[in-house]
């Protein structure tokens, strides 16, 4: 499989953007700068990046309450992100969603969502209104391993099956639903096999591998695109922080972080087959590395700095018009 | 015009919002019906028939489902979300239990949440309330609790004429609408025009006018204390009679100026009455009107009880004429 170096350089700074937004995220609540609640990605970014690659502006995703990396991969702004979870008026959202609602409709990006399997139904009705339409769009929602064990995502698959829309689940198995293992909280042996047997082909990939997954995200999206129907990618890779931030992460075997860190690391990966096929060498992944991490610092700086919201803005964007009954 | 049953009419509404704009469809259980089965696609139309002959017209935009109400719920949203204007039947507003997250934390706040950079124009459409022997999960009025939550639009309406300009409003508003049917009405029949119209939200109807009572009812109550009131109007008493016909955006205007110049006020819905729609009203009244009232205000609703199914019992829960009479005279006593 070749792809483009453009592809390829895009792809590294999506993932570096996602991991050291993440890494700062973690920072700044740490200093007490965030308010609220807060869960990242660190580790999982070639999931978002490896999907999000096969998608133009106005195919659609759905995210989950671990939001930042699939926005960033779906080109979200990082300023006005940042912003939002800095609770800045001139945030992406107003300051009003926060870090579990980080959405940017016109980038096709239908909300991060803090109901766990929340947004598998959503994205069908995206994918019902491409297969009306007839215009060839997909739509993906990312569901982690705890949302496969909620009626609504098994709701939402059976019925992309039924309608036969342009739908693509991602399952990001991280392993921890919160602080359960998936060991006890799926109660088959095989979850892939459990979700084809909705009625649609599911890809598996190694989620700390950039380019399994682009493999496997590009066979789901084919699939769908070409009008046969749902697909699923399922990627297992661990996250590097908890639940939430501030988690003790009680439920982790001794070296558990580590190993993830040390051994399954999606930036390594990609470095690693750089220098054994030459694509891109080490000096342009340097640069992009420094370019992420300026366009991070700026974008704290600037959210620090931006205009806060006023009580007059509480009531403004709850409906469109509410009429004389206002 | 014509005489229409309130059926006939939402079924014309649809017609002409899925003939006018092609980013209308309708997605439910039976929406067409007999899919997959030996009978002809699209001769049920809905439990109640009211989607009759839509598959026909528009097969591609009469989406049937499986019985997924949060899928259904969310399917509407998400289609809406990138510019659709789904009209989705959830069977029986009881049905709102097991698709609840999707209708008041996914499309009720996404505009919200957002910072006012989504819409999401879709409704969904219920069958509702009591007066069919239908028990404890399907007789629920529902829109009072509905009515609690910011985001969304709520439709009640009580005659054909009203529903079908009602739902047309709702289908062209860009916000999320719940647009709830009394059931017991679908058979009722008035006049209603042939052609397309709308009727605005958050305008109150003034059903009767007059100077000693303002009664304040919702749906299927509406004929009932309209009944009434015409009774004790042979009493000498007269009362306003207002109907909301949208719960939210509520037209307060109507029922405050109504209770300046009454100073009495009676409350009648058929849902049970904690935090209901009937204490609601009241609240309104004593926040807002508390100087004009001459007495204590009166609600009529069901008892705190779940419905009951024999039909002697149904009747005794539902509030009835002789109860509506028994509130009015009680304010002028």
């Amino acid at each position: 499989m070749s792809i483009p170096t453009e592809t390829l350089s895009n792809a590294y700074r999506s993932m570096k953007t996602i991991r050291e937004f993440e890494e700062r995220v973690n920072a700044e609540i740490m200093n007490g700068q965030i308010p609220g609640f807060t869960h990242l990605y660190t580790g999982q970014e070639a999931n978002a990046v490896g999907v999000c690659a096969h998608l133009d502006a106005d195919d659609t995703i759905i995210s989950t309450h671990r939001g930042h990396g699939h926005c960033i991969a779906k080109g979200a702004e990082v300023d006005g992100m940042m912003k939002e979870l800095f609770g800045s008026s001139e945030g992406l959202c107003k300051g009003k969603g926060g870090s579990m609602h980080v959405a940017d409709i016109d980038r096709g990006i239908l909300g991060a969502n803090g109901i766990v399997a929340g947004g598998p139904p959503i994205s069908v009705g995206s994918a019902l209104a491409a297969k009306i339409r007839k215009n060839g769009k997909v739509a993906v929602s990312f569901s982690g391993d705890g949302s496969v064990n909620q009626g609504t995502c098994f709701e939402a698959m059976n019925m992309a099956v039924v309608l036969q829309v342009p739908a693509v689940f991602v399952i990001e198995n991280n392993y921890y639903s919160e602080h359960t293992n998936i060991s006890y909280a799926v109660g088959c042996d095989d979850l892939k096999a459990r979700t084809e047997a909705f009625g649609f082909p599911v890809f598996v990939a190694d989620g700390a591998d950039f380019f399994a997954v682009y493999e496997a995200a590009g066979k789901a999206i084919e699939h769908a695109r070409a009008g046969n129907g749902p697909a699923g990618v399922f990627a297992e890779q661990g996250r590097y922080h908890g639940h939430f931030v501030g988690d003790p992460q009680h439920y982790r075997g001794e070296g558990e972080l580590d190993d993830l860190r040390e051994n399954h690391d999606c930036l390594k990966n990609f470095r690693a087959r750089m220098a054994e096929t030459g694509e891109l060498d080490a000096a342009t992944l340097d640069a992009i590395d420094a370019e992420v991490m300026a366009e991070i610092e700026q974008a704290v700086t600037a959210a620090k700095a931006a205009a806060r919201p006023t009580a007059g803005q509480v009531t403004e964007d709850v409906y469109i018009n509410y009429g004389a009954g206002a | 015009m014509s005489q229409k049953t309130m059926r006939d009419a939402i079924n014309e509404a649809l017609h002409q919002a899925m003939e006018q704009d092609e980013s209308v469809f309708v997605i439910g259980e039976d929406v067409a019906g007999c899919n997959g089965s030996a009978g002809d696609v699209g001769a049920v139309g809905g439990v109640f028939g009211v989607t009759t002959g839509i598959y026909h017209r528009w097969p591609d935009r009469c989406i049937d489902t499986p019985i997924s109400e949060s899928a259904i719920v969310g399917a509407a949203a998400g289609a809406a979300l990138v510019g659709m204007r789904p009209v989705a039947e959830i069977m029986f507003a009881d049905f709102i239990g097991v698709c609840m997250d999707q209708i008041v934390n996914q499309m009720a706040k996404f505009r919200y949440m957002f910072g006012g950079k989504s819409r999401c124009p879709a409704v969904i459409r219920f069958s509702a309330g009591g007066g069919f022997s239908a028990a404890g999960q399907h007789s629920q009025a529902m829109y009072q609790i509905m009515t609690s939550f910011p985001g969304l639009k709520v439709v009640v309406p009580s005659n054909a004429y009203d529903a079908k300009g009602l739902l047309l409003s709702a289908i062209a508003d860009d916000d999320p609408v719940l647009f709830f049917e009394p059931k017991i009405l679908y058979q009722e029949a008035c006049e209603v025009p042939d052609e397309h119209y709308t009727i605005p939200f958050g305008e109150a109807n003034f059903v009767r006018e007059g100077d000693d009572v303002t009664v304040v009812a919702f749906g299927q109550m509406v004929p009932k204390a309209a009944a009434a009131i015409d009774e004790l109007a042979e009493e000498g008493i007269s009362c306003d009679l207002i109907d909301p016909r949208t719960t939210s955006p509520l037209d307060e205007n109507a029922i405050l100026e109504s209770v300046e110049a009454t100073g009495r006020l009676v409350v009648v819905d058929e849902a049970p009455p904690r935090c209901g729609l009937t204490a609601d009203i009241a609240g309104l009244a004593a926040d807002k009107a508390f100087a004009s009232l001459k007495g204590p205000i009166k609600q009529v609703c069901a008892p705190h009880s779940p419905t009951p199914f024999s039909p002697e019992l149904e009747a005794a829960y539902l509030p009835d004429g002789n109860k509506i009479k028994a509130a009015i005279k009680a304010t002028l006593a």
